[in-house]
């Protein structure tokens, strides 16, 4: 039977089930295959902190969306096309998520009375489909016997009825590998690594793994396969990456091209824990990492080792920066080179652990007692946090100074093709470690001065221990200036605050002009945002372009300093709208410095912003600037075959 | 495998000297006292015990023979951990009770430096009793000097976690409630490998328990019992008065009988409770007396002893070195599996960076 294959140009599909089914691993396997065939793509994982949650339930729900296209895309999307479910909790949980005529398949083995129930299902919506006004009305539902053609496939390797039935993600993924096209080669090639040791499980998920796929060929159930070419990309070689994987890769590279031993010290938190993972891998590259007792040992050790002259390196999320912040205050006043990650999640307090939020980037900038500010650095994507950590690394050590990087919780686990670049394309950073000072003709040696400033960059000599004529004691209490020794004189402490803060804002001597993208030229509105949002808020502008109407955007990487252009740019349009997943910290940060009428878009749901909610408020921004109705829906070009990147 | 294996394992010798590693000063060359004398005014009360200990501090630095420039004394905060600046050495006076923190990320990153923290109890055993006992745990090689004087000095006059029970101070006006921390038995109860105690006044016992400690590769905790003239004056006085001390002080010599009082009283294991007791060596007999094993791996009767402190007046105290006992250290591991594998790598970083960077399932667009 010849199916038929439809041209598609992007799709999003969410793969829910329980914690313990493998959703991540599942929506990971089918992102691998994607990115290898050449789909531009972006992923966003979504599970609950609970290891393993009650099962069945929807707390214990566990999803993995991906959106792949062949063209570049900047989310991982608003609303999922198709939605596969592998119990009646995950149908629940992301029923609400789907747009009318969306695609759902579900595994009709798990719809059992006492699973409805756990769901909170009075009736099985499996038997009404296609009632109009029942639960899946809307829907183009599949009900599959995932669970059951699963065990049917793997019987011969001898399983137990619970191995067996474990292999049913494979099944689900064989399914989606057919109706999309994708290569299977590099599954059944990962599966033969991951379970080398257990030949009868490695077996069986491929042999569930194939059945999927043969079933998609063969039922009548599914009629149509779809086809999404290759996305036009750059030129180079490409590997899919996460955030915090691209984040280690940048903190060895920032070891490597600085010619520094990383060390990091750091306390397992979510979801910060890869980071550490990662770089303990990594020893050959001169790497030490220190699992400590506490956030605050953590940061102590990176300290000290940073005053030995290693690249001293802490990793958290906000909590721990709660944590830490004395410690920061140290690095501060003792004017160490020092990188804080924080990969933000949704707070106060504990928060949502695993979900991602961006409120803590006044706790950056202000967190700490006193004048104590530090260098701030943000991510814009997954693969963009590798760039980051090493333009952290080379503020850090050019300016002796802690420098926070903030990423977040989304593009953290989050992935997206990455073109791995040439290593000579990448920075080199000089440590100039401070030097034993020349014997003069008299034979004396001058005084060392500690706090003796480099006139262009206002730091001070880094004189690691182990350098003769360096000797010298630097701590928390103030400094004098110059000498180094502590210091209680009124006017000294004035000098010295207003030099610590000199010294950060000297950064932006060094940053390049912020990028304005405004391809009219006409724009009156700009759309300025920092870190994660800068997909959303790209999908956004594109949707509000698209529709005909102009605005401009533009994406700060440096928080603190600022670029030395930004204030001249804001200036420059009528209406500024500031993006965030927080209350309006950037955007309260923006009206204090430069006066300007910033507007806010602020949800904190702990998910990405959505691209179609952002393009209305731009669009209402842009129309209230230009004095004219704008309506997204009636002006977009009906011809246009460019994606948009909003929910249908 | 026990930690001996995973040192053997490792390439490591079975035994290093605390400074084996740290840069000698050059054949021929000496230093005195002066050499570690900084030039900053120390503002110390006067009769404080922090003077003494300084001094011998200074004094003993030499006999060590190392590099000033490979020293590092790193501090907390309270009345004591300014002493790193009145030392002509590296220093860093950190913040309070995280000088244990820091100072593992010191000596983890470079074996060729003697790190020193100085610390009192509050800074070591309240706000930073964490840091302490995980310092302990990792056997990080760095000599802790815990300066106790029982109170808080720096902010005038607070009971600390080594205060006697019912002590009146400013916050508490009717007697503490709290039940004091014994230093040396919280070292032993996290299995430090080197636990010691001196006192201020005693120089030469100062001096040769700071030797042993720097000589030991490992985390070495020596409480020092230091008197505060001011807010808690005479603490220690019936280990320090010419009539008192020897009633009062149990010293400890590895190998030899645990007698004082000349030699009337001795230390004897107690069958009633499992530990130790001092009992008449007239009654007893000196075959009965312990004789002490600082190296003993089974921390139980060097526990036993440090319980025979007492709690609320000090009347009576061991004194010397509890314990000393070889155990691979966290830093010459840690160092040590780095090596290892930089060792194998054979490309240059860029080549093996590039490696990593391209690794996995990648794709290639032209």
């Amino acid at each position: 039977m010849s199916k038929q294959v439809q041209q598609l140009d992007r799709v999003i599909i969410r793969f829910a089930g329980d914690s313990g089914d493998g959703m991540q691993l599942t929506g990971d396997r089918f992102t691998q295959e994607s990115a290898i065939f050449g789909n531009d793509l972006m992923t966003l994982p979504n599970f609950p902190a609970e290891i393993r949650a009650p099962q069945g339930t929807i707390p214990g729900v566990s999803s993995f969306q991906v959106h792949f296209a062949d063209h570049q895309i900047l989310t991982a999307g608003d609303a999922p096309d198709v939605l596969v479910a592998m119990n009646p909790a995950a149908l629940k949980a992301n029923l609400g998520d789907l747009p009318k005529g969306a695609t759902v398949i579900v595994d009709s083995h798990d719809f059992t009375k006492r699973n409805l129930s756990k769901a909170g299902y009075d009736a099985d919506p499996l038997e009404s489909i296609g009632d109009a006004g029942s639960v899946l009305g809307e829907y183009a539902v599949h009900p599959v016997d995932l669970t059951g053609m699963t065990v049917e496939a793997v019987k011969e390797f001898g399983l137990s009825r619970k191995d067996a039935a474990r292999a049913k993600n494979m099944f689900a993924l064989g399914l989606l590998s057919w109706m999309y096209g994708r290569p299977t080669e590099p599954t059944i090639g990962f599966l033969t690594k991951r379970f080398a040791k257990v030949p009868d499980i490695r077996e069986a998920n491929i042999a569930a793994f194939k059945a999927g796929w043969n079933f998609g060929e063969t039922t009548e159930a599914f009629a149509v396969s779809y086809e999404i070419k290759p996305a036009p990309m750059a030129p180079g070689t490409y590997r899919n990456i996460s955030g915090n994987l691209a984040l280690a890769y940048g903190l060895v590279a920032a070891g490597v091209r600085s010619d520094l031993p990383v060390f990091l010290g750091s306390y397992p938190i979510t979801p910060a824990s890869d980071i550490l993972h990662e770089l303990s891998k990594h020893k050959s590259f001169g790497v030490t990492t220190l699992q400590a007792e506490d956030e605050i040992a953590g940061i102590g050790a990176a300290i000290g080792a940073s005053y030995a002259g290693a690249l001293g390196v802490t990793t958290t999320s906000g909590p721990g920066i709660a944590l830490k912040s004395e410690a920061i205050g140290l690095a501060v006043m003792t004017e160490l080179p020092l990188l804080v990650v924080n990969v933000q999640r949704g707070g106060p307090s504990t928060g949502l652990p695993t979900k991602t939020e961006q409120a803590d980037l006044l706790q950056a900038m202000f967190g700490r007692n006193g004048e104590a500010p530090v260098a701030i650095v943000a991510p814009q994507s997954p693969g963009d946090c590798f760039d980051a950590a090493l333009e952290a690394a080379r503020i850090a050590v050019t300016y002796r100074t802690p420098v926070m990087l903030l990423s977040d919780g989304y593009i953290a686990n989050g992935s997206e093709p990455w073109r791995i670049p040439e290593i000579s394309e990448l920075p080199t950073i000089d440590p100039g470690f401070a030097t034993a000072p020349a014997v003069g003709e008299d034979g004396s040696t001058p005084e060392f001065e500690p706090y003796a400033r480099d006139p262009e960059t206002l730091a001070r000599p880094w004189a690691i221990p182990g350098t003769a004529g360096l000797e010298h004691r630097i701590g928390g209490l103030e400094k004098g200036d110059g000498h180094g020794n502590i210091s209680y004189d009124p006017a000294n402490h004035d000098k010295m605050v207003r030099l610590r803060q000199a010294k950060i804002d000297k950064i932006a001597d060094s940053l390049p002009p912020l990028e304005v993208d405004d391809p009219s030229g006409r724009a009156r509105v700009l759309v300025i945002g920092w870190g994660s949002t800068y997909g959303p808020i790209g999908a956004g502008v594109r949707r509000v372009r698209k529709a005909g109407f102009n605005v401009a955007q533009a994406h700060l990487r440096h928080l603190n300093p600022f670029p030395k252009d930004l204030g001249e740019i804001l200036q420059g349009y009528d209406k500024i709208l500031v993006p965030e997943m927080n209350l309006g910290q950037l955007s309260l940060l923006l009206r204090a410095e430069y006066l300007v009428d910033a507007v806010g878009f602020n949800v904190v749901r702990g998910l990405p912003l959505k691209a179609a909610e952002l393009a209305d408020a731009i669009a209402e921004l842009v129309g209230e600037a230009e004095g004219v109705p704008v309506d997204l829906a009636q002006n977009i070009d009906p011809e246009s075959t460019t994606d948009l990147e909003v929910a249908k | 495998m026990t930690a001996t294996d995973a040192s053997t394992e490792l390439g490591l010798p079975a035994f290093r000297t605390g400074t084996e590693l740290v840069p000698a000063l050059p054949e021929g060359q000496t230093q005195t006292g002066k050499d570690f004398t900084s030039d900053q005014e120390v503002r110390w009360c006067p009769g404080c015990g922090d003077y003494a200990v300084l001094k011998a501090v200074q004094g003993f630095l030499p006999d060590l023979g190392l590099r000033r420039e490979n020293i590092v004394f790193v501090s907390g905060i309270g009345c004591s951990s300014r002493f790193p600046y009145y030392l002509d050495t590296f220093g860093m006076h950190s913040i309070h009770g995280r000088a244990p923190s820091i100072a593992t990320g010191l000596a983890t990153a470079r074996e060729d430096l003697s790190v020193w923290v100085v610390t009192g109890d509050g800074d070591a055993l309240s706000i930073g009793g964490n840091h302490l006992i995980h310092a302990l745990r990792r056997n990080v090689n760095m000599t802790i000097l815990l300066f106790n004087n029982r109170i808080y000095g720096l902010t005038k006059g607070q009971y600390s976690p080594t205060s006697e029970t019912g002590k009146v101070t400013k916050s508490t006006p009717v007697g503490s409630i709290d039940q004091p921390f014994n230093p040396v038995s919280l070292a032993l109860g996290a299995e430090a490998s080197f636990v010691a105690r001196t006192i201020d006044s005693d120089r030469k016992h100062l001096t040769s328990v700071l030797s042993a400690a720097a000589a030991h590769r490992g985390t070495s905790l020596v409480e020092i019992y230091q008197n505060c003239p001011i807010f808690n004056d005479g603490a220690f006085e019936d280990l320090k008065g010419r009539d008192t001390k020897d009633e009062s002080i149990i010293p400890l010599v590895h190998g030899e009988p645990i007698v004082f009082a000349g030699g009337a009283k001795g230390v004897v294991r107690d069958p009633a409770t499992g530990g130790v007791k001092v009992a008449q060596v007239e009654e007893v007999g000196l075959d009965a007396v312990l004789v002490h094993d600082a190296h003993n791996t089974d921390p139980t009767v060097a526990f036993a002893i440090s319980r025979l402190t007492a709690a609320d007046y000090l009347h009576q105290a061991p004194i010397g070195i509890f314990r000393q006992v070889e155990r691979p250290t966290y830093d010459d591991q840690a160092r040590a599996q780095v090596s290892a594998a930089v060792d194998a790598a054979a490309a240059s970083p860029d080549e093996r960076l590039g490696a990593l960077l391209g690794a996995g399932d990648t794709w290639t667009v032209v």
